[in-house]
């Protein structure tokens, strides 16, 4: 074997780059933080929270949640595909996700934009600064995912594309832990 | 010593060893104002040492990194310093800058003009043209720096560490942007106190103290990078919108206060892995180097970081717990240790390194360094505690109970007085280190058992 086997339990067997799974958990440290906030302070005023989230497009963001999903499952078989051996499949694959990442920002942008002229806005009520808070800094998220997929769809090694998955799926899964929170929860 | 122009340090070191005197002794006349208010009141008034104290502090910090990057550059980077005649040109122009905020404050000169009066921004008082001429040695140092690492070798330790200088030198520019609304001035005005020590300057400190466990563990190249890599990373994603945490009560919107709590509350995090990071070198290391001292330093700067910056910074941030403790003694008390471990620690640590290789002699007075350690450290930690009791005590009395801020003063006189005798403790300690690292005494500790000690 040329190469050696890294220790069970140490960092080399962290698939990707560790500086990565850093970013990852510091950021679902922070966003953990955040919906643990917005729990404890809804904590305080129940009623208020439940009629502020009665104003949130639950169907857009259920839809979302279907296609932020669809986008990883793309950017996870863009990997399989550049392993294979088939790059141009594989750069379909990651242009694909990054559309279907678009298309999230672009629904965002449509509740936005509902919510400002309904006049709703960060001092509305605590509810609402969470909401913009954690909503924005996902969507944030989201847009410098989509920058990141497109540079590992021009620079595609294989090892890159596991990177910039790991990135992604991240923000997927921030998502699934937000929405729940966010919009469901009664 | 390998590179001549290494020497360059040995000026930049002389120059912060003699500011760190004034700012302690400053310190300790401000400590003594404190328990007797009316100490010079007209010929040298609290506020204008107080400015003394905390900008001799951040000069000779300043001055102590550029020696450390004059110092390891050429050893990282396997090449003599671009232009010694510019660094030597770049220090006296600060120690011309810092001659001229002195005179300035101390003499009141030209009040109220636009280039030469006083500014009167916390830590950032210097007057214009010294402000400019800041401005101008950075510029100096970075040319300096970075021709000298582009054509030589780039490794890790360099490469974070011009990220730090490039970073503090650019963030530096906020100060001449002044607006009139307050708010505005004050989220500004942290674009540089915040950035520069819970930012860049967390790089230089980890580059430096990488560089130090490099030399004195022996522990590879790879490992201390990646260790360095984590750090600055988690220094970095914390760091940045930490600054949320000053923008609690400065008229910014509301969402700052969480933003602040969550990012503030990570910023121990970096700290912590710094701590982590240098014990496990030493556990990790094989070479047994001579200067003990500068190792016992080394330890003590990402332990008393730790604590300082990390414990006590987190003890504070929360916006729910910050809202009765800010601008109290708890403050004080973090200030202190937070500055005493990251930054005086690690230039004291670097000095004790660098000095005998740059005098060319073996490490000599390390058990006086060593005392001089726990001395400071002693010192500075009763401070920290007797500035935290005396933070507790005024934030119930002043905030919880509504006395008038005077009356509370009153009240604490026992706390400033136990603090005048940690400040008595810290200066002798301070002179001790500087007599230590100057003054050749034939003793060095001996790490062959076979010989007798002496």
């Amino acid at each position: 074997m040329a190469e050696p086997m890294p220790r069970p339990g140490s960092v080399e067997e962290l698939p990707g780059e560790l500086l990565m799974w850093v970013l990852i958990v510091s950021e679902l440290l922070v966003f953990g933080a955040g919906l643990a906030a917005f729990l404890g302070v809804r904590i305080t005023d129940p009623s208020g929270f439940a009629e502020a989230q009665d104003h949130l497009h639950r169907t857009a963001a259920a839809l979302n949640t279907v296609v932020l999903v669809t986008s990883g499952f793309l950017a996870a078989r863009a990997l399989h595909l550049r392993e294979a051996g088939r790059r141009a499949a594989s750069r379909l694959h990651l242009g694909g996700a990054m559309a279907l990442g678009v298309v999230f920002l672009w629904i965002k942008g449509i509740e936005y934009a509902d919510k400002a002229a309904q006049g709703i806005g960060f001092e509305t009520h605590p509810f609402f600064m969470f909401y913009y808070l954690l909503t924005g800094f996902h969507a944030a998220h989201v847009a410098a995912g989509i920058l990141i997929l497109g540079l590992v769809a021009v620079w595609d090694e294989a090892h890159h594309i596991k990177v910039a998955g790991a990135f992604w799926h991240m923000v997927d899964l921030m998502w699934v832990l937000l929405f729940p929170v966010v919009y469901l929860l009664a | 010593m390998k590179y001549q122009t290494q020497k360059i340090a040995l000026a930049y070191f002389a120059v912060a060893m003699a500011l760190f005197a004034v700012q302690v002794l400053g310190g300790l006349l401000a400590g003594w104002v404190y328990v007797a208010p009316n100490t010079l009141s007209e010929i040298l008034p609290f506020n204008i040492i107080r400015m003394l104290h905390t900008n001799s502090l951040i000069v000779w910090l300043l001055c102590g990194f550029f020696g450390a990057a004059y110092f390891l550059i050429p050893e990282e980077a396997e090449r003599e310093i671009h232009s010694p005649m510019l660094a030597y040109l770049q220090l006296i122009i600060l120690v011309v800058g810092t001659l001229g905020v002195v005179l300035t404050y101390v003499f009141n000169l030209f009040e109220g003009n636009w280039l030469l009066g006083k500014e009167g921004r916390e830590f950032i008082e210097q007057p214009r043209w010294v402000k400019a001429g800041i401005v101008v040695a950075a510029l100096m140092f970075l040319y300096n720096v970075t021709m000298t690492v582009l054509k030589g070798k780039k490794t890790a330790i360099t490469n974070i560490l011009l990220l730090g200088l490039w970073g503090l030198a650019l963030l530096f520019l906020f100060s001449f942007y002044n607006p009139g609304n307050l708010s505005l001035d004050k989220q500004y005005w942290w674009y540089i106190v915040h950035l520069w020590v819970e930012g860049v300057w967390e790089l230089i400190m980890a580059s430096i103290l990488a560089y130090l466990m490099l030399k004195l563990t022996g522990v590879d190249r790879e490992v201390v990078e990646k260790w360095l890599y984590v750090i600055v990373a988690a220094a970095l994603f914390s760091g940045i919108l930490g600054t949320g945490h000053h923008y609690y009560w400065i008229g910014t919107p509301g969402y700052w206060q969480w933003i602040g709590s969550i990012f503030s509350s990570l910023e121990v995090v970096p700290f912590f892995a710094m701590m982590a990071f240098a014990f496990v070198m030493v556990w990790k290391g094989r070479r047994d180097h001579p200067n003990k001292a500068a190792l016992l330093w080394s330890l003590g700067c990402a332990t008393l970081a730790f604590f300082g910056a990390g414990v006590w910074g987190f003890l504070h941030t929360l916006h729910g717990v910050n809202f009765y403790t800010h601008g109290t003694q708890i403050t004080a008390a973090h200030g202190h240790l937070a500055f005493f471990g990251a930054y005086v620690s690690l230039n004291l640590a670097i000095f004790t390194y660098a000095m005998p290789v740059l005098l060319g002699r073996d490490p000599y007075n390390q058990v006086l360094n060593m005392a001089s350690f726990w001395l400071m450290s002693g010192g500075m930690a009763f401070m920290t505690f007797v500035l935290t009791f005396a933070g507790t005590v005024q934030t119930h009395l002043q905030r919880v109970n509504g006395e008038y801020y005077m009356d509370v003063q009153d009240q604490l006189a026992v706390f400033y007085w136990m603090r005048f005798g940690a400040g008595v403790a810290f200066v002798i300690g301070a002179l001790l280190f500087i007599y230590a690292i100057w003054v050749p005494r034939r003793e060095v500790i001996s790490t062959d058992a076979g010989q007798p000690a002496e």
